[in-house]
């Protein structure tokens, strides 16, 4: 057991840092925390990463992984957090990617691997439908085989940007008859393809982040099946478990708390700053040693996953906690801010005040926490990580 | 010991909760939350009608003869229909500083607070001044028999349907000094006074507030000269009671809402509100519901008693109400799972607006710390 980089880790870090310095689009600069960004910016890193060939750096090192080892991927998770980088989003890269090296065929792989990497494809997740939250497997959009096509019919929904899409990657019922988890299918869906509509759901910060898919009559080559027939249950559990382990989020919350830091030197109680008054100080220092345990449970998950065990059931801690932290961190931001938390910075347009009003660091402070009570939900509600960890390791 | 409410009281919260069920339904609201205006004038108008403005002021104020009890029930059924009228900065700020104030001001604006026409703000926040009443860098210098003042309030919530502002300003002495504070009403109007207006999170209005060289005559003065803190405190506790009670309206729906969706929502073959783990959380919303009301009460019934007891009952109040609200709209999202986190659905609303309650009129820090302050110079006198 050793905390110490090694000369060549110190090394990297200077490479990427100075190469993050360098090429991150400087008029990306102070947008990464907030969640109304256009598809050019959602994209912009993405795309230079992939040039770069950095754009996958978890994927093996044959599909255009950076063979990185996981110290090396927890510097450049903390260099790009320095910038609040806007990182690929998990669609493409942490999700669908490694179902389809794993259970895809070659075909599927020469088509859609490129695409993921370079950023030029935009992927959604169809999972969720109206009643099909936490309970998955009971997904009611069905596909039907007609000829060398499957008929889709259905409505997902809770579609994270659907609207920005190029791909989706959907869970339908082949087998109608077979119990619950055993009739589903993992299938690629163009969302180009006629008989798609997708629908927009603004959230309570005034975002539109999510949508409703309906698929009516979406006729899809059946060669867009991933895996085999009937097995879809299998890869979209392998999926959320991956999805969990990138939720923790340690390295932007690092750099949350670096912000709030600041906000709380320049807030002042009485002239003297927030970050001496004993109350705040201590609430600081303790979102500070939640994040260290957290931080530290992920890094020995880390290794025993490079020691070569899947995430396993483990990862729901990391999901529970990381969102703990993250979802401490904006109500601390919005309490530093105080008044200037109240005005709306989506809503500007109706009075024609479009500038900030207040302190810019106050600008989101509200908005910010209302949309990251998301996190305890999505991804497997945290009482469902709970339940997961009740049966998985507690064996009750 | 009584906690029974009036018969008058009783028939004001019926005949309101009915306006507000048939004409501030949650489709209603919406639209006039994103309408130019953010309000509703000819509501205003209703609920002076029906009574509202009149219900706290004494009888020889041409009141009703009701007080913060009166206050109190209205604000509850603000919350629970999350209104967004300005009751809190016209009828308990405005008209708390009026109702105190010379015979010649009486006259001039209490008629107008409780018909309506009359809409007061309370500019009393500042970019810097955090929750100190008294952390001014407004000033009002004299100038004449009048003063002149200057400077800047923050996020001063109604401001934009205001006709007339409560504003603090210094007067003499440093900065957060607790003496040299004094107390104007003046027309919004008034040359010299500019506004930015802005849609709040929670569905408001509120304005910055310029003020550049406006000229005041000394009947602008409410109270006294030098020492108008105590009486901004006196007024801000009973706008922290009428806050509390909104919070508790807002958390009763937001609960009631909660438990009614964790009865249709069925997951697993079973409505979600089967499983424990929920049904408990449902539970210690309902407590910290109840805990915040005993606390309304408390505060409310409080407010006449002397300084430090009232400081002590708000701030306690204060602290629940923060703590209390904040669990049970997260909870209420929480429990509601995707559907919590979108606009469509009311119970974000009742969130947002728990949410916010808490940076008004001072947080749980800052009440935790006025309340600990209180208690310790309390000591010599508890003990003889
Ligand atoms: C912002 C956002 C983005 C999303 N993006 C996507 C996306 O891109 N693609 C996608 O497919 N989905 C997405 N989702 C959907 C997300 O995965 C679901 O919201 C989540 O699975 C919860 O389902 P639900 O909303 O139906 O809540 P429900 O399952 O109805 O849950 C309601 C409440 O009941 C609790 N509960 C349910 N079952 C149990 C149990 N057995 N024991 C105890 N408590 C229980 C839940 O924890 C929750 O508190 C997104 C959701 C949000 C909010
Ligand atoms: C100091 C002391 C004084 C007592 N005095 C008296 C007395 O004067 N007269 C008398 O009759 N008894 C008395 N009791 C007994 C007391 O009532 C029992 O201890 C109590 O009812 C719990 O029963 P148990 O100890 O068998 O625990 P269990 O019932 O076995 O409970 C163990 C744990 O499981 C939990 N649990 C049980 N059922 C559920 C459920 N359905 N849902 C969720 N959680 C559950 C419990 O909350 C507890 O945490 C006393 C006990 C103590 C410790």
């Amino acid at each position: 057991m050793n905390l110490e980089f090694t000369p060549e880790e110190i090394e990297f870090r200077k490479e990427v840092r100075a190469f993050i310095e360098e090429n991150y689009p400087k008029e990306l600069v102070g947008t990464g925390t907030r969640e109304d960004l256009s598809r050019e910016q959602f994209l912009a890193w993405h795309k230079i990463l992939g040039k770069k060939g950095w754009s996958v750096p978890a994927w093996p090192e044959k599909y255009g992984g950076t063979g990185w080892t996981s110290t090396q991927k927890y510097i450049w998770g903390e260099e790009n957090a320095r910038m609040d980088a806007i990182m690929p989003l998990p669609f493409g890269v942490s999700m669908v990617g490694p179902v389809i090296y794993t259970f895809g065929n070659e075909e599927q792989k020469a088509k859609h691997l490129p695409g993921i990497r370079s950023g030029d494809v935009w992927w959604c997740q169809g999972y969720s439908e109206p009643g099909a939250g936490s309970d998955l497997a009971s997904v009611k959009t069905t596909a039907v085989r007609d000829g060398d096509h499957y008929v889709i019919n259905g409505q997902k929904t809770w579609t994270t940007l659907a609207q920005h899409a190029d791909w989706g990657f959907f869970l339908c019922r082949t087998d109608p008859n077979a119990k619950a988890q055993e009739g589903i299918s993992f299938i690629l869906v163009d969302m180009k393809t006629p008989g798609i509509e997708v629908r927009p759901i603004k959230l309570i910060d005034g975002t539109h982040e999510v949508n409703e898919t309906w698929l009516t009559d979406v006729r899809v080559p059946v060669e867009n099946l991933v895996g085999e027939e009937n097995k879809g249950w299998t890869y979209a559990k392998f999926l959320l478990a991956h999805e969990r382990s990138g939720i923790a989020g340690v390295a932007r919350s690092k750099r949350g708390i670096e912000r709030l830091r600041d906000i709380a030197t320049q807030e002042t109680v009485d002239g003297t700053p927030l970050i001496e008054t004993p109350e705040f100080a201590r609430k600081i220092s303790q979102l500070e040693i939640d994040l260290t345990a957290l931080e530290f449970t992920e890094l020995r998950t880390l290794a025993s996953e490079a020691a070569g065990k899947g995430p396993g059931p483990e990862s729901s801690i990391l999901k529970v906690k990381g969102t703990e932290v993250q979802q401490r961190l904006t109500e601390l931001t919005l309490e530093a801010v105080n008044h200037y938390g109240a005005p709306y910075a989506y809503g500007m347009e109706a009075t024609g005040n479009g500038a900030g009003i207040g302190p810019d660091y106050a600008d989101f402070a509200a908005e910010t926490y209302f949309n990251m009570r998301k996190t305890s939900i999505y991804g497997g509600s945290n009482e469902i990580q709970r339940n997961i960890i009740t049966k998985m390791i507690l064996g009750l | 010991m009584d906690f029974n409410f009036t018969e008058e009281q009783g028939m004001l919260r019926d005949s309101l909760a009915k306006m507000i069920r048939d004409q501030y339904d949650f489709e209603s609201r919406r639209k006039v939350v994103a309408s130019a205006e953010g309000w509703r004038k000819d509501m205003w108008m209703q609920f002076a009608e029906l009574g509202l403005m009149m219900a706290p002021f004494s009888e020889e104020d041409g009141g009703l003869g009701g007080g913060p009890i009166d206050a109190m029930v209205v604000m509850e059924e603000f919350g629970k229909g999350l209104v967004v009228e300005p009751y809190v900065p016209s009828v308990v700020c405005g008209g708390g500083f009026i109702k105190r104030g010379t015979d010649a001001q009486k006259e001039e604006y209490l008629t107008g607070i409780m018909s309506g026409e009359t809409i007061f703000a309370f500019a009393y926040a500042e970019p810097r001044g955090r929750y100190n009443l008294a952390d001014l860098e407004t000033t009002a210098k004299k100038d004449g028999e009048g003063f002149v003042i200057n400077g800047h309030k923050a996020v001063v919530i109604g401001a934009p349907w205001a006709t007339h502002l409560i504003v603090t300003a210094r007067t003499s002495g440093d900065r957060r000094d607790k003496n040299g504070v004094t107390v104007f009403v003046v027309e919004k109007s008034a040359p010299g006074i500019s506004t930015r207006d802005y849609p709040t999170v929670d569905g408001r209005r509120a304005s910055e507030v310029y003020f550049e060289n406006v000229a005041v005559g000394a009947e602008a003065v409410i109270g006294e000269v030098d020492n108008g803190l105590p009486l901004i405190e006196l007024v801000s506790d009973e706008a922290i009671a009428a806050l509390c009670a909104e919070a508790c309206g807002a958390m009763k729906v937001a609960h009631e809402m909660t438990v009614e969706y964790s009865r249709q929502r069925k997951q697993f073959g079973t409505p979600i509100g089967k499983f424990q783990v929920l049904q408990h959380r449902m539970v210690d919303m309902f407590m910290e519901y109840e805990q915040s009301v005993s606390m309304t009460y408390m505060a409310t019934l409080k407010l006449g008693d002397d300084e430090v007891t009232r400081k002590k009952a708000a701030s306690a109040a204060k602290v629940r109400i923060g703590q209390g609200g904040r669990f049970v709209g997260q909870q209420s999202i929480q429990i509601h799972g995707g559907m919590g986190m979108t606009d469509e659905l009311a119970v974000g609303h009742y969130f947002k607006r728990l949410t916010m309650i808490d940076s008004e009129f001072g947080n749980v820090d800052h009440h935790l710390k006025r309340y600990t302050e209180l208690s310790a110079a309390d000591v010599p006198a508890a003990a003889e």
